[in-house]
């Protein structure tokens, strides 16, 4: 069996590093030393196959127990790639958010919003054999946070992605266009380049959203991909 | 075609427990993807995640990845589980021991378990791994010789009691953890 293609070096710029000042909680947890650099083994090759058998899904999280969430309906769809443009099916995708409020559904969260009963705040999806993905949920609102004079972050959703090598996994956050605190916010401006920034924020898109019930928004995902076609072995 | 760039990481913050399931550090967990597994030797992995000024870190999530008893990752055994530390920075996986994985070339690897620890405060999660004192193989493991024989330790998890095995997570600082990336 021949050796595990390497995955693409990371592009300059398009990640966060793990010593971000501007966020205060990388000051104590980010490694002082560069992590090594390994030539991919099976290990970090494959991926766990998660199955909706094991793993329900859930892609309406603007319903709860039968009950409707408060504030703006919204879906958001796309799809998932890796960086070759290949689509990624059957991506698990966690999904999880604040309230209309601000509030998440969570004893730590003890920022003074009204808490909406009927919105729990956690979904999951998995891609189909294009890499699509979709889910409903309400448009979550700004907080507070602490981490600096009047500090709130900008309306968003965090999504936890696994691909199809363990190398691929991916936890980010998705912003909302237009949204004035963004250029305020450490965390998504910890990310250097400009385009990388741009790509962690949805798009309007009426094609998605539904007449008369929900706005819709674009969210593609792009997962690491190897640095040359892998050689299927004949054997 | 074009080639695209992978989307940038964000922190996993505060809240990330909105989608915790202690259930899944137990890789063993009856109606789980391995419920019934029988092979190999049964064991738990321990260890305290602390950060650079040795606090712990009980906000932070470990994943587990690795093969089964015998080398194998697509085998029928899902060697995946997620664990929430606890109110120690501990975290806690009910598992098997993975065998030998094949190595590149005719390398071989020792027996190892792949951790990644995701925290408020990490731009982007960390990946190490769990190797088991003792092992002769662990003598010739290729990733292994990469790392200097100085903190070759922070890779290697010691018994603590039958079937226990800790290694300890830290982020930053004295001791701190060789982290590895591809």
């Amino acid at each position: 069996m021949s050796d595990p293609v390497g995955y693409l070096p990371v592009a300059p710029g398009s990640q966060a590093p793990l010593n971000s000042p501007g966020y205060g909680s990388t000051h104590k947890r980010h490694p002082k030393q560069a992590a090594i650099r390994i030539a991919p083994t099976l290990t970090e090759s494959v991926a766990p196959r998660m199955l909706e058998r094991d793993y329900p899904a859930f892609a309406d999280m603007s319903v709860h127990e039968g009950r409707q969430a408060q504030g703006e309906r919204i879906i958001v769809g796309g799809r998932v790639l890796d960086e070759n443009g290949r689509p990624v099916p059957h991506c698990m995708i966690e999904i999880w958010q604040a309230c209309s409020t601000g509030r998440y559904h969570h004893p730590l969260d003890t920022h003074d919003a009204p808490m909406d009963p009927n919105f729990k705040g956690e979904g999951r999806v998995f891609t189909d054999e294009n890499g699509a993905y979709q889910f409903v949920s309400i448009k979550p609102g700004a907080y507070p946070w602490r981490n600096h004079k009047n500090a709130w972050r900008p309306n968003h959703i965090h999504y936890s992605l696994f691909g199809a090598g363990f190398a691929q996994r991916l936890v980010t956050q998705m912003y909302f266009p237009g949204d004035p605190l963004l250029p305020l916010d450490p965390v998504f401006n910890a990310v250097a380049d400009a385009g990388a920034r741009d790509r962690l924020v949805c798009g309007l898109d009426m094609d998605i959203g539904r007449e008369e019930w929900a706005l819709g928004y674009r969210f593609d995902f792009v997962l690491r991909g190897r640095d040359a076609t892998p050689t299927e072995n004949p054997s | 075609m074009s080639k695209l760039i992978a989307t940038a990481s964000q922190t996993i913050g505060p809240y990330w427990s909105l989608i915790e399931h202690p259930e899944w550090a137990d890789l063993l967990r009856a109606g789980g993807p391995n419920d019934g597994y029988a092979k190999g030797e049964r064991i738990s992995l321990t260890g305290q995640v602390t950060d650079g000024d040795g606090a712990i870190c009980p906000d932070a999530v470990v994943e587990l990845w690795q093969a089964d008893p015998a080398g194998d990752y697509e085998a029928g055994f899902q060697g995946y589980g997620r664990s929430r530390c606890d109110a120690e920075g501990r975290f806690h996986f009910t598992t098997v021991k993975p065998g030998a994985v094949k190595g590149r070339g005719n390398a071989t690897q020792a027996p190892h378990v792949t951790l990644s620890i995701f925290a408020r405060g990490l731009m982007n999660h960390v990946s190490t791994r769990l190797y088991f004192s003792g092992e002769p193989l662990n003598e010739t493991d290729p990733v292994l010789a990469q790392v200097p024989a100085e903190r070759r330790g922070t890779l290697i998890a010691r018994p603590t009691a039958p079937g226990v095995w800790s290694l300890d997570i830290r982020l930053q600082g004295e001791g701190e953890t060789v982290f590895l990336e591809v």
